[in-house]
Parts: C-alpha cells; sequence; structure tokens
C-alpha cells in the first residue's frame, strides 16, 4: 500500500518554491511520501519540507488561542530534530480522510480537549518517518552507514567525513526514497523539545501586529456583508416582514427571507446593521419557548420529583439515608450561559451555484462544515471547500450539529444564487441572544454520614437540557460526567439524571458538564468535610486512597499554597479536586472580605497532572485562562428569559472578567511519563467550587444559585 | 465624502456620516488588526490611537473624525510601541488574540502617560480592555516587562 510518486511538478526557480517533501498516512495507515506540489487523493500529509529549509507543520485542529498550533508543531519539530525557528505550522483543508480527529470515529474536529492526546502518537510518527528518509538520503548520498549519520537543528551531519546538509539540501533525494514502515521513536528523556520550559509560540508575532487573519477580517471579491434577523424567541417564526426601508439604506443590496430570518445584503457592515434596524418585521410565537427562567425552574423540579435515568448505583443509597447519623440536602442551580467568544460569529462564503462552494472560517469541525453546507446547497461534500483561519475563541461554541453560522452563511448564498460572496456577521447582540448556551441545571444532592463521622451516602440527581435530542428515558452522559466516576470512597452512591426537552438550544461550553458537576461535587464534599469536623484537604485525601493522581495534585497545591498557616482575619482559604479530559487538576483559591463584605479574588495555585507536557507555558497559559474564564462566568455572568426573550444584549449585560478582577495565578505541573490528556477545559471546573469554599470561610454562607452575585455576594 | 487621516495617509471614504470609524477602517480601508467586538464600547477591541490617546473606534463617527490622527495596530511606532510588542512576544500574552491589538494599543496608552504603572495603576487603566481567554495575568507582567524596556 505504501507508494512513491514521482517527481513531477517539482517546482524549480523561486526560492519559496523549491522541492517539498510530503510525509503522511494513506488511508491503510502505512506512511507515504510524494514530491513536488501535486498532492494525490488519498494522502494525509502532515509534514512538508521546502528547499529552502522551511518545514510546514500541517495542523488538523483549528486554532481557538489553546496553543494547538504551537502544540502539534512542537510534536513534529522533535521527531524530525527541526529547527524550531524554520517550522511554520498550516492549518489543513477540510478532508476527513486524512484528517480525522482519531477520537471522534471519522470526523474532523476539535474539541473535547482532544488536540494533543489523540495526536501525539500520529505526529510523532510522522516526523520520525521524514527524519528517517533523510537520513537514509544522506547516507546514500555520502555513501557512508546511515547509522553514522546525526540530526540536529534541520541539520544531517556525518562526524567521520565531516560532510552535512540541511534538510532542504537532501528533500530532493530523499523524496525519491519509499518511506520506511517501522521507525523508531525518540526515548523520552531524549526530547529537546516536548517539555522545554519554554518555546515561542507559533501565533505570537501575527497576534502581537495586527497582521493575524480571522474569518472577520477576510475579503474576497465580490463580497457582500451580511446580518441576519432573526425571531427573538426560540422557536418563533417571521409572520410578515416589510423591507423597503430597509432597501432605502445607502448600501443595502439586497434583503431575503432565508429560513433563520430576514437576511440584509450590504456593501458593508454598517450599512447591513443599518438596513436590518429598518425592517419592520412581525413574529409568530405560536411555538416558541415563551416562558421565563422561574417557570422554566419550575419544570424541572417537578421532573425531579421522579428519579430519573440512572448513570450510577452503588451500594444502597436508601437503606444509607434511614441509618445516618447526620444528613443534610443542598439543590444547586446553574444559569444558561454564553460562550461569548471575544470574535463573534462569522463566517465568509463562495457559492457558485449547482457547482462549489468555498467558506473561510475559524472552523471547528470541518467535516461538519461541509456536511451541513452541502446538504443547504445539494453540492457534493468534495465541492464545499473549508479554509480554515485562527478563531477569536470558541470555548465550544464553534461547532454545533446545524453549523448553524456556516450553515446560515450558506443559506444568504443560496438566496441570492451565488450572486455575491457573502461574508455573514453576527454581533455581539447576535451571539449572546443566539443560543447554543450551556444549559441550566439544577442538582440536588443528599449526604449523610455515620455515627464515626465517615460518608456513607452521595445521592446525586442531575437535570438539564441536553444538546441533542436524547429520549427521557435515556441518559445524557454529558450531563453527569464527572460524577458517573465520582471518586471519593463511598459506600453508597446512586446518581440519576433527568432531561427537559426545550426549545432553547444548549451546546458544550468549556468543560461540558464537568462545568456544573465539579461544583456541586467539591463544594458537597466540603459540606461533608465540615459536618465531620475534618479538615476539607485532610477529609479529601482520605476519601482518595485509590486515586493517587487525584492525591498528589491535592498535596501539591495545598502546599505550595501553604494549607494550614493560620490566615489572618477577613482572609478565606478553599480548595477542590477535579477530573476531566483525563487530566487531574486542584485549585487553592484565596480570598479576602472587605469591610463592606465584597469579596476579593487574591490568588489561585492550580496544580495539574495532565501526562507528558508538550508546551509547559501554554499548559501554564490554559489554566490561567480556563481560570479565568470560570471565574468571571461563576462570578456574575447568566442567560435568562422574560417570556421567552433573552433578557441579556451585550456585554454590560454579560460582564466579562476584567482586568481588575483578575487574581494571582500559580501553575504547577507534575511531571508524568503517562500519555498526554487535555489541557484547555480541564484548568476551569475545580475554580469555582474552590472559590465557593473560600468564601465560605469568610461568610459562612454556602452559595448554592449561581451565578455568585445572584446569591448576595458582592465582589469587590 | 468625508476625508480621514489614518497611519499618516489621507483617505476620502464614500459612506454615511454615521458610519463608526471603525467599520471604515475594517471594511473600507481593509486595516483588519483594528477588531469589533461589541459596538457599544464594552470591550476595547476596536481600539486606536486617535491623537495618541487609546479610543474606541466603534464610537466616533466618521464625520466627526476629519481632524483627528489616526493611527491602528499596523503603524503603531516607537520607542513605547517596540516595548509593548516586544514584551508581549517575550510573556507569549496571547491565546486567541482577537482582543490583543487592542490590548496593545491601550497599554501603548498607558506607557506614554505613565511609564511605571503599579499592578492597580495597569488594571484601572486597562479594566475596558475584555479578554475572554483571560490573559489579563499575562498582559499585567508584559506591562511590566516593557515599562522596564523604557527605562533600561
Amino acid at each position: 500500500m505504501t507508494s512513491t510518486t514521482s517527481r513531477r511538478g517539482f517546482l524549480k526557480g523561486s526560492a519559496a518554491a523549491g522541492a517539498t517533501l510530503v510525509i503522511g498516512f494513506n488511508l491503510a495507515g502505512q506512511l507515504t511520501v510524494q514530491a513536488g506540489e501535486t498532492v494525490v487523493k488519498s494522502f494525509n500529509p502532515f509534514i512538508k519540507i521546502r528547499s529552502d529549509n522551511t518545514i510546514i507543520a500541517v495542523i488538523k485542529h483549528f486554532e481557538m488561542g489553546q496553543g494547538t498550533t504551537t502544540g502539534l508543531t512542537t510534536i513534529l519539530a522533535e521527531e524530525l530534530d527541526a529547527d524550531w525557528d524554520s517550522m511554520v505550522p498550516e492549518f489543513a483543508p477540510a478532508d476527513r480522510k486524512r484528517y480525522a480527529n482519531l477520537f471522534w470515529g471519522g470526523a474532523q474536529g476539535t474539541g473535547g480537549s482532544s488536540a494533543i492526546a489523540n495526536s501525539f502518537m500520529q505526529y510523532r510518527q510522522a516526523g520520525a518517518v521524514a527524519r528517517d528518509m533523510l537520513v537514509r538520503a544522506a547516507a546514500a548520498t555520502w555513501q557512508v552507514p546511515a547509522a553514522d549519520i546525526t540530526t540536529l537543528k534541520g541539520v544531517l551531519s556525518h562526524a567521520g567525513s565531516g560532510k552535512s546538509a540541511t534538510y532542504g539540501q537532501m528533500v530532493g533525494a530523499a523524496a525519491k526514497l519509499t518511506p520506511a514502515e517501522d521507525v523508531p521513536l525518540k526515548k523520552p528523556e531524549d526530547f529537546t523539545l516536548i517539555g522545554k520550559d519554554y518555546l515561542p509560540r507559533k501565533d505570537s508575532n501575527a497576534k502581537t501586529d495586527g497582521s493575524a487573519i480571522f474569518a472577520m477580517d477576510v475579503k474576497i471579491p465580490n463580497m457582500v456583508y451580511v446580518v441576519v434577523a432573526r425571531p427573538p424567541r426560540f422557536g418563533g417564526k417571521v409572520k410578515s416582514f416589510d423591507d423597503s426601508k430597509a432597501r432605502a439604506v445607502r448600501g443595502v443590496v439586497d434583503v431575503q427571507k432565508i429560513p433563520r430570518g430576514i437576511a440584509v445584503y450590504a456593501k458593508n457592515t454598517w450599512a447591513a446593521l443599518k438596513g436590518r434596524d429598518a425592517l419592520i418585521l412581525t413574529w409568530d410565537f405560536s411555538e416558541a419557548e415563551n416562558r421565563s427562567t422561574d417557570e422554566m425552574l419550575t419544570q424541572y423540579r417537578d421532573a425531579m420529583k421522579k428519579t430519573g435515568n440512572i448513570a450510577l448505583d452503588k451500594g444502597d443509597a436508601a437503606a444509607a439515608s434511614d441509618s445516618a447519623e447526620q444528613k443534610t440536602s443542598l439543590e444547586f442551580v446553574f444559569p444558561f450561559l454564553a460562550h461569548a467568544p471575544m470574535e463573534p460569529q462569522n463566517c465568509v462564503i463562495r457559492y457558485v451555484e449547482g457547482k462549489s462552494a468555498e467558506l473561510w472560517d475559524g472552523c471547528q469541525s470541518p467535516s461538519m462544515t461541509q456536511d451541513v453546507v452541502a446538504k443547504i446547497l445539494d453540492l457534493k461534500i468534495d465541492d464545499v471547500k473549508v479554509n480554515t483561519v485562527y478563531a477569536g475563541g470558541s470555548f465550544g461554541r464553534r461547532v454545533t450539529g446545524d453549523a448553524d453560522y456556516g450553515g446560515e452563511a450558506a443559506m444568504a448564498a443560496k438566496a441570492i444564487k451565488g450572486k455575491y460572496a457573502v461574508k455573514l456577521v453576527w454581533t455581539r447582540e447576535d451571539d449572546l441572544k443566539g443560543g447554543f448556551y450551556r444549559p441550566m441545571h439544577v442538582e440536588k444532592l443528599d449526604l449523610a454520614l455515620n455515627q464515626d463521622k465517615v460518608p456513607t451516602l452521595w445521592r446525586h440527581s442531575v437535570t438539564g437540557i441536553p444538546f441533542f435530542p436524547i429520549p427521557a428515558d435515556k441518559l445524557d452522559g454529558s450531563a453527569v460526567e464527572g460524577l458517573q466516576n465520582l471518586p471519593y470512597d463511598i459506600a453508597n452512591i446512586k446518581v440519576d439524571q433527568h432531561n427537559i426537552d426545550s426549545k432553547v438550544t444548549t451546546l458544550w461550553w468549556r468543560s461540558v458538564g464537568h462545568s456544573h458537576t465539579a461544583y456541586s461535587k467539591e463544594v458537597g464534599i466540603d459540606v461533608m468535610a465540615e459536618m465531620a469536623g475534618a479538615d476539607p484537604l485532610d477529609f479529601r485525601l482520605k476519601l482518595l486512597k485509590d486515586h493517587p493522581r487525584e492525591a498528589a495534585v491535592l498535596k501539591l497545591a495545598a502546599e505550595k499554597a501553604g494549607w494550614g498557616d493560620k490566615m489572618a482575619p477577613g482572609k478565606g482559604r478553599g480548595i477542590a479536586v477535579h477530573e476531566s479530559f483525563n487530566s487531574f487538576v486542584a485549585q487553592v483559591v484565596d480570598v479576602s472580605k472587605d469591610k463592606d463584605g465584597a469579596i476579593k479574588v487574591d490568588r489561585v495555585v492550580c496544580v495539574i497532572d495532565c501526562g507528558i507536557v508538550i508546551n509547559p507555558d501554554v499548559v501554564r497559559a490554559q489554566m490561567e485562562g480556563g481560570i479565568g474564564y470560570g471565574l468571571g462566568a461563576v462570578m456574575r455572568n447568566k442567560i435568562s428569559f422574560d417570556n421567552g426573550e433573552v433578557e441579556q444584549n451585550n456585554f454590560p449585560d454579560y460582564l466579562p472578567l476584567r482586568m481588575s478582577d483578575m487574581p494571582v495565578v500559580e501553575v504547577h505541573i507534575i511531571p508524568s511519563g503517562e500519555k498526554p490528556t487535555g489541557v484547555g477545559e480541564p484548568g476551569l471546573p475545580p475554580l469555582a467550587p474552590a472559590l465557593s469554599n473560600a468564601i465560605f470561610q469568610v461568610t459562612g454562607k454556602r452559595i448554592t444559585a449561581l451565578p455568585m452575585t445572584d446569591s448576595g455576594i458582592d465582589f469587590a | 465624502m468625508y476625508q480621514v487621516t489614518i497611519n499618516g495617509k489621507q483617505h476620502q471614504v464614500d459612506v454615511d456620516g454615521d458610519t463608526p470609524l471603525l467599520w471604515v477602517i475594517r471594511d473600507e480601508l481593509d486595516l483588519t488588526g483594528t477588531k469589533f467586538g461589541c459596538g457599544i464600547s464594552a470591550c476595547g477591541a476596536c481600539t486606536v490611537l486617535v491623537d495618541g490617546v487609546p479610543e474606541r473606534s466603534c464610537q466616533i463617527p466618521i464625520e466627526d473624525a476629519r481632524d483627528m490622527s489616526i493611527t491602528t495596530i499596523e503603524a503603531v511606532s516607537g520607542k513605547v510601541a517596540q516595548a509593548v510588542q516586544d514584551a508581549w512576544r517575550e510573556k507569549d500574552v496571547v491565546q486567541c488574540g482577537y482582543c490583543q491589538s487592542g490590548q496593545i494599543v491601550q497599554a501603548i496608552g498607558l506607557l506614554k502617560e505613565n511609564s511605571a504603572p503599579t499592578d492597580s495603576e495597569i488594571d484601572a487603566y486597562m479594566s475596558g480592555n475584555a479578554c475572554r481567554c483571560a490573559t489579563y495575568h499575562r498582559i499585567r507582567a508584559a506591562i511590566h516587562v516593557a515599562a522596564q524596556k523604557l527605562e533600561g
């Protein structure tokens, strides 16, 4: 199955376009090589080496800030023995055969903190095979044994003869060779780039001088700007519209009804917005979500009167409750949350009617976007091209089952039969009101201890709106993640879950189910420690005897934070630990209460065990970011409804964490030889409960309704 | 037709007078380093220098911009700008990067006014610039690094 193409298509002439060695895997999973510019369909290239010594790392995941372009490039460069400065990342095209997420069953996309975890061995092998070919090419050229050739920073050397060559010089000869099928990988102790404390991010320069291109920045010929007036309630429809005033706005070129609402097309964004404001619209809310948040909560609580779908049932929860010495019950309310990435949703599409479509998108799942767009435009999947560009944040927002904004752009392009290329722009208001929220959840917790102050019961009930329709009697695993594998050694555990049917669209939000379950779990265990009269750290460690990785991050976080030191009056300290995306994170949060009772978050000490670390500084950045993202949300963010309409409009109503809110963050990483695991999300879950537990220390108040400002907490 | 001076060049733009400077910069002049985040002066992503002072370009109608000298991220220059951008790279501040043009322009404004800001002065001056990736910790550190570079 391994094949070698000829060197046809080999580019000669300009310095930038020299020989190219393309390394990857064919469909059978074997390695292949090809030379020149021609890319054969069934190949899956990850590395291109040019004769000018530039090495292009083809990145199969998108970059929303999580550092994947740097991470995947590091893995390739490590096995390739490349010079870091010569490495240039390039986003892969939409091609699920070559660039699938190996954890996603054939789909191409980024999520679940899986980018490094699923790619680690694949990218190492691609790097190692390319290096082996370069070495063999040098051995043949110099007539010396391959074993005597060394590689360092993109240079091949033979000590005996004193010969050396750059990778670019050897690429033509290497491209003629057949790739080996079994190339040994480096031993971890020989890594020089993987695990290096600091390696400059590949996206730093372009994001520091304004040259980085996001979808919002793409401009192509014959392009118009489109905004859409959508029903202000979920499930609402357009009843009637009058576009005469909109069409009269200078710069507006067209107005069309599309399945999502009324699309206004204009020569610039401002004209499109003015045109939208000038539409006269009436809505049909007969099948819409017309309720307010409190009415939705009543529906949740009614559902919880019965036992839901069982997620975990160990021991005998009912008997444990009957025989308990001490019992308590808690009800937690978690609000709907918007992702609110800095770059509002948008994308550019060029549609040639009946022939093809090409998109420019900070695209989180190119295969999903292809599927949706192909269906809307009645095209073959291969006729939909997706150009992935930088995404201005996502936190989960840019991948939905209906590729919402990509699909909407396709609808807008279809309505005008491709007369113009379309840049679809959502405003911040469109984003905050546009759904795909972290679902509101209600969780109930019944806890009990026996006469020896040993925890005997953990009874946990979770209720929320699934991301996709799930029958009422089927367990939604996303809603109970973190609880299905509750690590605490408690004899009787029962976890159940209810699905609420709603027109409000919901979605994975950074750390998904862990964003709420970690809170109830880690506040719950703190409540139990308090009932037992035990130190919250000691209490957890006793219940984590069979969970050494959780215990290790807890112990190190406690040590680094000075856990157990006497706190000054008005100062509080809380702790939490949580496993998510196969990584383990503990955090200790310090707060102070000022004379008016307002809380200031002073410091967060964070410890992560995520297996082998590719880029420690990227891991630190993701911990800092996860902490900040979680902090802003738990302090004061919620999406709420009044008669079906979202009450929040723009950032003043959904206030992002500000610089003045950001605590000092210290991150420590546990050295590990385990396989690499998630980093983008695991920093978030422990923050809110650790903060809550710290606030309890200074206020005596257990916060169960979020955001915290809804529970009467003021922040300084 | 409105006249506007951006990055030292005069431009004539044929748009409505109420068009915010932001959209002129981005859609008409193709200077896309200046970003749209909220449109209501609540996030700072659109920050540019107006006569050397950071301002939100989403709040300036083009008809009011005739006599302003506007500098966008693409053309920030001088010792302070260089120190800030170098510090940003040294600390690898960026994550998604979408807000960073605005953060950098705002930080240039801060260091022009106050060459050695304290943490609380940084927080006060920078708090109108939102970063959903929460790179604040590093922004603070980078501003201190830039201040040191300017001193040295």
